[in-house]
């Protein structure tokens, strides 16, 4: 047996490295395999698993049954699911659109800074960002605690008599998320800006625009495909964020990523979280194509 | 866009941002120094807490691991990405589109969704989670993104220098290692950094590949920060900051160079 196969390998392996020499459709096809298999392994292959223990059910032991059917994703439609899917979709925009507040400002001002200067000031925005994500949101509790430095501040200045309960509420968790992802944001909205034409803007302007009409009219329109990037890179990661509500939201505010995590870890109940992710993954994508047919894939979203 | 001196409000505005972006990190910073436990208040200037992060033994535990799985799961990803990039870029073959469409995948996937398929994979094998499946993990992540950076320094690579090799005599081996790889280098090396990055920076893919023994940074830090604020976090913090700071430096010290 063991002959047989060597005999096998020896005779092609001549065969297999010429046409790996000659042919480059050969040479394309093994220089992708090793991407290729390790995806279908570890990524593929797993989300497959995922979808097929989403039809199966939870046994009394918390083991699983080998029955399929839509049990899981009928329970997912009970209104406390549909409440905590529907407050994370919630989180999700207002993150969004905070984070197109607050850095659309900020992306139009390093568009219109200095050429030699733009590089640095997008640095600044990055470097924060390198920071793990975890030390962002503990620096925000520092802040925000109820022994923390803004409650401190106020007390001392008299402008409060007792401390405010700042941290453990939904506005902490948005504050949290809105810093965490502003980069997100900031990034592609820069792109978008920076490529717009100068003779656009000057063109509007000879016709008799004001500034505020030029920016309206001719800036702003321009930048859309920049804004839906943005939100795409910051509604994706928010809508599955589990850490952010974890630390500093208490225990009222569930998002769908911590039910995912609750039903694998502590419920362990793993059909019903698995479908609870299916459900978070197809919104996503659903969210995701809405934005993006309108502008298309652009390559903001690939900065 | 070309510069225009920007309106004194806009300049202000900016100013306000950037304070908003590093001052909460600075103050993480100024108060790894403070001698006051409980309390923010600033009290006294002291180095006990990063006396206390030297000794902690599972902090140093948690460094090592992080290290040990950055470095590995780098070196990989970089490796298949950089193969993926070329294959991509220079080649059409059957399977173009599906192998293009699968590198998408990480990008547009929910992490949380990508830790619990990866949980539910490996405890089907019988995998035991540890070092190995949160490595096996992070290179599944780090692919795409090494061969997004890669294929971004191929756009513009003049294929008539591979070419001269060849007919100088060189073979494809040859002319890859002394002509495609030097040229295609500062590509590989970005990519590389980010993978390091991403890889370091890890927490919801690691939580959920990890098992006992095999705690990370961030990991460790969670559980810091979830059960016992102390300026040990603050401490471990501005050392993580200080070190992330020193890489990107340098990093854009070696791409400037290079470019």
């Amino acid at each position: 047996m063991q002959d047989k196969i060597n005999q096998r390998t020896d005779y092609r392996a001549p065969f297999l490295l010429r046409r790996l020499q000659e042919d480059p459709r050969s040479q394309g096809m093994a220089l992708i395999s090793p991407t290729f298999f390790y995806l279908i392994v570890f990524m593929i292959l797993p989300l497959v698993l995922v979808v097929i223990l989403s039809l199966l059910t939870r046994g009394p032991y918390g083991n699983v049954v080998y029955r399929l059917n839509l049990q899981n994703y009928s329970r997912l439609m009970d209104s406390l699911y549909l409440r905590i899917l529907w407050y994370s979709l919630e989180v999700a925009a207002l993150t969004s659109v905070f984070t197109i507040l607050i850095g659309y400002p900020l992306a139009y001002y390093i568009a219109r800074a200095p050429r030699n200067q733009r590089s640095l000031l997008l640095f600044l925005i990055l470097v924060p960002f390198w920071t793990n994500f975890i030390i962002r949101i503990y620096a925000w509790i520092m802040i925000l605690r109820t022994q923390g430095l803004l409650n401190t501040l106020l007390l001392n200045l008299g402008i409060i008599k007792i401390p405010l309960e700042m941290l453990y509420t939904p506005t902490a968790v948005l504050i949290g998320m809105v810093y965490e992802f502003l980069p997100f944001m900031v990034l592609p909205l820069y792109t978008s800006l920076e490529k717009i034409e100068n003779a656009q803007m000057e063109a509007a302007a000879d016709l008799g625009a004001r500034p505020w009409q030029v920016f309206l009219r001719v800036t702003f329109p321009l930048s859309i495909p920049g804004m839906i990037a943005g939100s795409i890179l910051v509604f994706i990661p928010a809508m599955g964020m589990f850490v952010v509500p974890d630390l500093m939201g208490g225990a009222k505010t569930i998002l769908v990523g911590n039910l995912i995590r609750n039903q694998f870890l502590t419920a362990r109940d793993w059909p019903f979280g698995s479908a609870a992710s299916m459900l978070l993954l197809v919104l996503t994508l659903v969210v995701t194509l809405l934005y993006t047919r309108k502008a298309g894939f652009g390559e903001e979203l690939l900065v | 866009m070309s510069e225009k001196k920007p309106s004194l409000g806009l300049r202000l505005y900016a100013i306000l941002a950037y304070a908003y972006i590093y001052l909460p990190i600075l103050l993480l910073i100024v108060f790894s120094f403070n001698t006051q436990k409980i309390n923010v208040r600033w009290e006294g200037f002291t180095l006990h807490w990063y006396n206390e992060l030297f000794r902690d033994q599972d902090v140093l535990l948690a460094t090592r691991n992080t290290l040990l799985i950055a470095f590995i799961s780098t070196l990989l990803s970089t490796i298949i990405g950089t193969l993926a990039a070329l294959a991509l870029q220079r080649y059409r073959f059957p399977g173009y589109t599906v192998a293009e469409s699968i590198l998408y995948i990480p990008v547009i996937i929910p992490e949380v969704v990508m830790g619990i398929s990866l949980l539910v994979f490996f405890s089907l094998l019988n995998f035991r989670l540890g070092l190995t499946t949160i490595t096996l993990a992070h290179i599944a992540f780090n692919i795409p993104f090494v061969t997004l950076v890669v294929r971004a320094r191929l756009h513009g690579f003049d294929k008539s220098i591979e070419e001269a090799a060849m007919d100088l005599g060189a073979n494809w081996l040859i002319t890859f290692w002394r002509v495609t790889l030097p040229t295609i280098m500062p590509g590989v090396l970005a990519g590389a950094l980010l993978a390091f990055t991403l890889s370091l920076d890890d927490y919801v893919i690691t939580y959920f590949t990890a098992g006992p023994g095999s705690t990370t940074l961030p990991l460790r830090v969670f559980s810091m920060v979830r059960f016992a604020v102390t300026p040990e976090v603050n401490a471990l913090s501005a050392l993580w900051i200080f070190t992330v700071f020193v890489v990107l430096v340098i990093g854009q010290v070696v791409q400037r160079k290079q470019a």
